[in-house]
């Protein structure tokens, strides 16, 4: 048995590929909660409801879809040009205590319209800083960036802990280690009134669609992607390299450093170490269930956000750990990753 | 000052120095086999993660503590066996596919662990394997108390380094594997088949991680916590890098690394206060990154590493 390369890619395969990919994941995660004892049907028609099943369900689905669009953008634009950022869950959390720093230090006083864009660019930043740690290195001594990024995320979560734990401690929080509070003027306006969903998703959607633009349409677009494909060819046909993977480390840094922001001004107000059930590493997932298409990251934030919080509705009422979520997109990643093999090869004896 | 020299002083930091670099002696050299063989494993977080939770639940069941060390190695390798159809058959990229190796283990472990143990307040303890007596040794003065009061598993780890240096140097297995990290066409010209060598290595080599893994609940500690891995799959990932591939330089790496850590701890204590404590936890972070960049370019680096091997092609 050999695989041998496919010459044409069948359209309607790579169409699919999610689709399978996701319908097999689903179908182990059902022998896991069989495992459990727990009726699987049952079950998946809880998490069903439990995402979409009420207004409540569905804001809360919507929201927690927001940040996982930018950290799943965020793995996507830097995965294309094989910049192998690890490291959005350490970058979101700087992203995230910036803003809460800026906002009650800085632009405090100033109005709201005026603030959220203020402060989206210093989430944005500070997250761009951390991810120019490793691209430097990987330049300067070739470090591969995978192993420096893993490492800066706990470097990350240690330092946002100091902070709250010191300079930017709330006095007002009863001795809980949590940040200052950000200005209400930069809490963002909600779409539904009374919900968590906030204007965080349609920031989202639409950076989407901004990166789709700049991948597709653009020359810097074009280099990024012949970056990763053939590094040195790209050089040769003149690409300059190093140039390319700063603007993508900028662009993916930044996405990363925007779901802080998007979490701290949408949904907490302040920080803590928990801010962040794993959205840096989920986005990884999302970004190749995408297949690395940015208007792909969408639909993938959705079915990702869809398994958490469905799953923890599905957990309150049975008897099945509400880590299946975890399981199930990470099988999810497993599983894309030999899908994506058998629309490019087939099986020959 | 005295502070400083009364830490080096004591028995307690040697002793310690050996119980943290065991762990990662056994990974740093489960990651070193698979990379000499060509095959990057980033499944080894959540390899230790899952081999931590499995060993210590066979001795929650009533199994002895050796049977745990040996359930965990087997799980390792069902891991590795994973990675290495993803890496080896279909020839994927050995990052993501370590990457979401470690994610399914590491939430699986999570996962079963909630099913098959009842939740309580604190978590369930067993009783872990204890200081092994030598004869004579563990009796001198200093000495005794510093060295030789590890755990059996501690003393199995360095003999496994010797092992595999041994292996990898001066045996014809050693060298096949390293001819397929190096070159693996040229291995296969050899009569060498690099496809059976890269799984065995991967496979054997995951053992070591979960076995790495299970040391923390089965002997440095007694229970089972999520998240209890803390990145050190990571730094062991960084060590293999730091050992320059050697099995004999990654025991040096780990105990160095380890004797960093047990300095910080101690000094924590007796700086009390001075300074935040996250500071201190960041250290073992930091410095793995900083041998990363003081290392990466001058270490060997296996020259197939990271590139899949297809049968007649380039």
């Amino acid at each position: 048995m050999r695989f041998e390369r496919r010459e044409h890619i069948p359209p309607a395969l790579a169409v699919l590929t999610p689709l399978i990919a996701v319908a097999i994941s689903l179908a182990l995660a059902g022998g896991l909660i069989a495992l459990a004892g727990a009726p699987v049907l049952t079950a998946f028609g809880k998490i069903i409801t439990g995402a979409f099943g009420s207004k409540l369900a569905v804001t809360e689905t919507l929201a927690r879809t927001a940040p996982l669009i930018l950290t799943g953008l965020a793995a996507a634009v830097a995965f294309r040009a094989r910049l192998w950022n690890i490291g959005a869950e350490g970058q979101l959390y700087l992203g995230a205590i910036a803003v809460a720093a800026a906002s009650a230090h800085l632009f405090g006083g100033l109005p709201g319209v005026v603030q959220i864009p203020l402060l989206f660019v210093t989430g944005a930043l500070a997250g761009m800083v951390l991810l120019l740690i490793p691209l430097w290195l990987r330049l300067r001594f070739q470090v591969d960036e995978v192993v420096t990024t893993l490492l800066l995320n706990f470097v990350a979560l240690l330092f946002v802990s100091m902070l709250i734990d010191t300079v930017l401690k709330d006095p007002l929080a009863f001795g809980w280690p949590q940040s200052v509070p950000v200005a209400s003027q930069a809490e963002l306006p909600k779409i539904i009134p009374r919900s968590r969903l906030h204007i965080g998703l349609l920031v989202a959607v639409v950076l989407a669609f901004v990166v789709h633009f700049i991948q597709s349409r653009t020359a810097f677009g074009l280099q990024s992607r012949a970056a990763g494909l053939n590094p040195s060819g790209a050089a040769f046909a003149g690409v300059p390299l190093g140039r390319t993977l700063l603007l993508v480390a900028m662009l993916s840094g930044g996405l990363a450093g925007l779901a802080g922001a998007v979490e701290v001004m949408g949904i907490t107000s302040y920080v803590t170490t928990e801010l962040s059930p794993g959205y840096g590493y989920s986005g990884i997932v999302v970004a190749m269930l995408a297949g690395l298409n940015p208007l792909g990251v969408v639909l993938a934030a959705l079915f990702t956000a869809v398994m958490f919080v469905g799953a923890d509705a599905m957990s309150r009422s049975l008897a099945v750990p509400s880590y299946i979520a975890d399981v199930t997109v990470a099988l999810s990643l497993l599983t894309m990753l030999v899908a994506i093999f058998f629309t490019q090869y087939r099986i020959r004896r | 000052m005295s502070d400083i020299l009364d830490i080096l002083a004591s028995a307690g930091l040697w002793a310690a120095v050996l119980r943290i670099a065991t762990p990662l002696i056994f990974a740093t050299l489960g990651a070193l086999l698979c990379e000499r063989a060509g095959v990057l494993n980033l499944g080894i977080e959540g390899i230790m993660t899952f081999g931590a939770m499995i060993g210590w639940f066979a001795v929650w069941n009533g199994a002895d503590l050796w049977t745990g060390l040996f359930v965990a190695a087997l799980s390792g390798m069902v891991f590795g066996a994973l990675h290495a159809a993803l890496t080896v058959t279909l020839g994927l990229s050995q990052h993501v596919s370590g990457l979401g190796v470690t994610l399914f283990a590491s939430s699986f472990s999570y996962y079963l662990f909630r099913l098959l143990v009842p939740v309580e307040g604190t978590p369930p303890k067993i009783i872990p394997f204890q200081p092994l007596h030598i004869p004579v040794l563990s009796d001198l003065p200093f000495l005794g108390q510093a060295v030789f009061t590890q755990t059996a598993p501690t003393w199995l780890a360095i003999v496994l380094a010797l092992a595999l240096a041994f292996t990898l140097f001066r045996t014809p297995l050693g060298l096949a594997i390293r001819m397929t990290g190096e070159n693996p066409h040229a291995a296969e010209s050899q009569g060498i088949n690099p496809m059976v060598i890269r799984y065995g290595a991967v496979i054997a080599g995951s053992a070591l991680m979960a076995m790495g893994g299970a040391f923390l609940t089965l002997s440095a500690f007694d229970s089972f916590i999520p998240t209890m891995v803390q990145g050190r799959g990571w730094i062991c990932i960084a060590l293999v890098v730091f050992a320059s591939w050697r099995p004999g330089r990654a025991l040096a790496g780990a105990l160095l690394f380890a004797f960093f850590d047990a300095f910080q701890l101690r000094l924590q204590t007796v700086m009390g206060g001075a300074l935040p404590y996250q500071l201190f936890l960041m250290v073992p972070f930091v410095l793995s990154i900083l041998a990363l960049a003081v290392m990466a370019r001058r270490a060997r680096v296996p020259q197939a590493l990271m590139q899949p091997y297809r049968r007649g092609e380039r």
